[in-house]
């Protein structure tokens, strides 16, 4: 234990809201072995929840469609990309705007990239409308005394 | 769903006691329940208590916020209790806790 540098992780998961919990427990047992505190497992825990949402309410209408989920790690450095095939985003820059949201009725806050931003070290998103919205989270592991 | 009593009214004051993982998956029924809860008692204090909760993200924030929306109108108040250090941390990010009160 403890000797593994680098792992790579890539799952696929039908786009329903029940698969938000398994996409997060994934990557939190994937995290689980870079020697995380407990507040580092619970923003990437946050972090892929938000990015999952998102696929799934606004990238698809369609339960039976796939999200992609690929968690990576080199040494202490953490990337998880979450990628859906779906409608796309046709202005990123305010999609990330805080309080933005196209569906407010549904009582939708709007913070899911800002609480992306708050949890992960490093946030991107590409999109492109009819093609899909690929996000890649990135987070540094470490523990101030090393491990 | 399983039928547990996950509230407690006394008068216009509700106790309502908050789901162990409280994501996007959940918060349609939560916010239905609680709504029917409120509407039905005439509820205008509403005490959320996160004894259970272990995990949150936005769309619970979104769930938060509706029921101080809908409680507001009313010229009622929101309360959160048994905040653990994670609870308390959301609630700071998403400004939460300008608008809900932590009861002790």
């Amino acid at each position: 234990m403890g000797t593994i540098r680098e792992n790579h992780l890539h799952i696929y998961f039908d786009a329903k809201s029940s698969n938000e919990a398994l996409a997060r427990m994934v990557a939190a047992a994937f995290v689980a072995d870079m020697n995380p505190t407990l507040e580092q497992l619970e923003d990437v825990k946050t972090a892929v929840s938000e990015a999952v949402t998102n696929a799934i309410i606004h990238g698809y209408d369609d339960e039976s469609k796939k999200v992609e989920m690929i968690c990576e790690r080199r040494e202490s450095c953490l990337t998880v990309k979450v990628i859906d095939h779906g409608v796309g985003i046709r202005d990123v820059n305010q999609a990330m705007q805080p309080f933005f949201s196209t569906r407010e009725a549904q009582e939708r806050t709007g913070m899911g990239f800002a609480f992306m931003e708050a949890f992960m070290d490093e946030v991107h998103v590409a999109s492109k409308p009819g093609a899909g919205t690929e996000v890649t989270m990135i987070k540094h592991i470490e523990r101030c005394n090393g491990d | 769903m399983e039928i547990v009593k996950d509230f407690e009214v006394k008068g216009t004051r509700m106790v309502y006691r908050m789901p162990r993982e409280l994501d996007d998956h959940v918060a349609a029924q939560l916010r239905a329940n609680m709504d029917v809860l409120i509407d039905s008692y005439g509820i205008r204090e509403l005490v959320m208590d996160f004894e259970n909760t272990r995990f949150m993200d936005s769309s619970g924030v979104g769930v938060i916020i509706g029921r101080c929306r809908k409680l507001g109108f009313y010229d009622g108040r929101v309360y959160a209790v048994n905040c653990n250090e994670r609870m308390k941390k959301l609630f700071a990010v998403s400004g939460l806790n300008e608008i809900v009160m932590e009861e002790v």
